[in-house]
C-alpha cells in the first residue's frame, strides 16, 4: 500500500522506526497525548481492524484491539498461527489478500523478518507492523519515545542508558535508531556477549549519535535520565558460568539508585523477570507501568492517522 | 610482458560473441552460473586470476557465438562491478560497454537472511543496491538487512 498523500499519514503503512521522520514522530506523540487527555469515543465508528497475530503477544494485541474499540471501531483476528489457514499450508500472501477484503487496517506479528513489508506490499488497506521476527516493532519505539517525553518533558539531549540484551533485542536496535532524532547520548550497558551490534553502532556514528559502551548499571546511573531495562536471558549465553558471573550486573534494585538523579526514571517493554526487583514497582524511579498504558494512546493515534480520523 | 608471455597468456580470440573482462579476480566461475552459461551449451573460454594493470588480477571470458544484452549486464555487475563487455562480430568489435549496476535487484539472490520471510514465502529476493567505493552492498527490501558482495548467495535459475 503506497501512501495515498505523502504529506499525511493517511493510507499510510507503519513498518519500521527508520520510515518516521522527527516530524512524524513528534505529530504521532501529539495525537496520542491528545487522545490520552480525552478520547474520542466515536472517531473510529464502523472502521474494522485485522487484527493478525501469527505468534502471541499480550500487551501489543490487547492494546490495539482496546485502541480500536475505545474510539467506536472493532476488531477481528486471531491470536495465534495455530488458528489459522497456515496450519493448511497457506502462504502469508495469501492470508494477507484474504483479510484486507473484510478490513480497513491491518495489524500484523509474524516471526518471520520482512513479514510486514510483504504484506504491506501486497495490501491495498495500510499496514501496521506489530513485530516482524527480531526486525522492527515500531508502535512499542512510539509509545516508549512517548513516555520518555512524558515523564521527562521532552524529548532532546536527554541521556539514555540501554541495558541488558542489546544484541538481540529489537526494542533497543529500534530505539537506539530513533535517538537519532533527538540528539540524545546513548549509554550501552550489556555484558560483552550481547552487545549492541556493529551495524546498529556503524549506522549511529554516520548519524553522529554519541555513545559508549559500559559493563554494569552502576557506572552509568548518575548521568541517566532514563535507563531502559531489558532482560539478559540465559538462553543467550554459550557459557551457564558466563551468565552466572554477569547476571546480577543486570539487576536493577533500590539500592542501585543511591546516586541516581531525583528526575531519573526506568522504562522496560515487558514482561520482566528478575532484571527488575519488585520493590523498585513503589518507588518514584519505576515508570514501566505508565509506559504499558501509554501504548493504548498511541495506538488510538496510529490507527486514527492512517485511516484519515484524525491529521 | 614478452612475446611468449603474451602468447601464453592471451586467451583465444573469437570469430562473434561476447567478452567479459576485467571480472574480479575469482569471479568468473560464478558469473557463468548467474548467467546460465554452463546450462544453455555455450562454448566458453575463462581465463582466471590473469595479471591486469588496471585491478591486478581480473578474470575473463569469452561466449562464442552469443551477444550479452546490457539487462544481462547489470546482473554481472553485482559480482564483478569492473566488468566492461565488448560484442564481436567478424572478429572486430562492434559494442564495448561497462556493466553498470541497478538500484534494484529482484530475483537474482535470495537473502542469506534464514529468517526473512522471502525465505519462507514463493516471492523473489528484492534488494536495493548501494555503491560504496571500492565495493557493493545490498539491502533486503524485506527484511533491511545489508550484505556485502561475500554474503550474496545466488539463486538457481533466477530468469533474465
Amino acid at each position: 500500500m503506497t501512501c495515498l498523500d505523502e504529506r499525511t499519514f493517511v493510507g499510510r503503512d507503519i513498518l519500521s522506526i527508520d520510515s518516521l521522520s522527527r516530524e512524524d514522530i513528534i505529530h504521532i506523540l501529539d495525537h496520542a497525548k491528545c487522545l490520552k487527555e480525552k478520547t474520542s469515543p466515536d472517531l473510529l465508528r464502523g472502521q474494522i481492524m485485522g487484527s493478525c497475530f501469527f505468534e502471541p503477544s499480550t500487551r501489543t494485541r490487547l492494546s490495539f484491539e482496546a485502541a480500536m474499540g475505545r474510539m467506536g471501531g472493532s476488531s477481528i483476528g486471531f491470536s495465534d498461527e495455530t488458528s489459522t489457514s497456515t496450519q493448511k499450508g497457506e502462504s502469508l500472501a495469501d492470508s494477507v489478500r484474504t483479510v484486507e477484503q473484510y478490513v480497513d487496517v491491518l495489524v500484523l506479528r509474524h516471526p518471520k523478518e520482512g513479514a510486514a513489508q510483504l504484506a504491506a506490499d501486497i495490501c491495498s488497506k495500510p499496514v501496521i507492523n506489530a513485530g516482524d521476527g527480531a526486525n522492527q516493532h515500531p508502535t512499542q519505539t512510539l509509545l516508549d519515545l512517548f513516555s520518555i517525553r512524558e515523564c521527562q518533558g521532552r524529548l532532546d539531549e536527554l541521556n539514555i542508558a540501554l541495558v541488558g540484551d542489546l544484541k538481540y533485542g529489537r526494542t533497543v536496535h529500534s530505539l537506539a535508531m530513533a535517538s537519532c532524532h533527538f540528539n540524545m547520548r546513548l549509554y550501552f550497558v550489556a555484558p560483552e556477549s550481547l552487545e549492541m551490534p556493529k551495524a546498529i553502532c556503524d549506522r549511529l556514528r554516520e548519524q553522529r549519535v554519541k555513545f559508549s559502551f559500559h559493563r554494569s548499571i552502576e557506572e552509568v546511573m548518575p548521568k541517566a535520565d532514563i535507563i531502559y531495562m531489558t532482560r539478559v536471558q540465559k538462553e543467550r549465553f554459550s557459557s551457564p558460568v558466563e551468565y552466572q558471573r554477569v547476571k546480577d550486573s543486570f539487576v536493577l534494585t533500590p539500592d542501585s539508585f543511591d546516586r541516581a538523579a531525583d528526575h531519573l526514571k526506568v522504562l522496560h517493554p515487558l514482561p520482566r523477570v528478575n532484571e527488575i526487583d519488585k520493590r523498585v514497582d513503589d518507588t518514584d524511579y519505576a515508570y514501566y507501568f505508565q509506559q504499558a498504558e501509554n501504548g493504548l494512546h498511541v495506538r488510538k493515534a496510529l490507527l486514527g492517522l492512517v485511516l484519515g480520523k484524525l491529521h | 610482458m614478452s612475446v611468449i608471455e603474451c602468447k601464453e597468456l592471451t586467451v583465444a580470440a573469437i570469430r562473434n560473441g561476447t567478452v567479459l573482462d576485467h571480472i574480479t579476480a575469482g569471479s568468473a566461475l560464478a558469473i557463468v552460473k548467474l548467467l546460465n552459461l554452463h546450462q544453455e551449451g555455450k562454448t566458453l573460454s575463462l581465463g582466471m586470476h590473469l595479471p591486469s594493470e588496471k585491478l591486478g588480477t581480473k578474470d575473463l571470458i569469452k561466449i562464442v557465438d552469443w551477444e550479452l544484452t546490457p539487462k544481462e549486464a547489470n546482473k554481472v555487475a553485482l559480482l564483478a562491478p569492473h566488468t566492461t563487455v565488448t560484442v564481436i562480430r567478424d572478429y572486430e568489435t562492434v559494442k564495448k560497454f561497462p556493466v553498470q549496476l541497478p538500484d534494484a535487484i529482484e530475483g537474482l539472490v535470495k537473502c542469506p537472511n534464514p529468517q526473512c520471510i522471502s525465505k519462507h514465502e514463493d516471492i523473489p529476493g528484492k534488494f536495493s543496491v548501494q555503491r560504496r567505493r571500492h565495493s557493493v552492498k545490498i539491502r533486503c527490501h524485506y527484511c533491511h538487512i545489508g550484505f556485502t558482495q561475500d554474503d550474496i548467495k545466488l539463486q538457481q535459475g533466477a530468469p533474465l
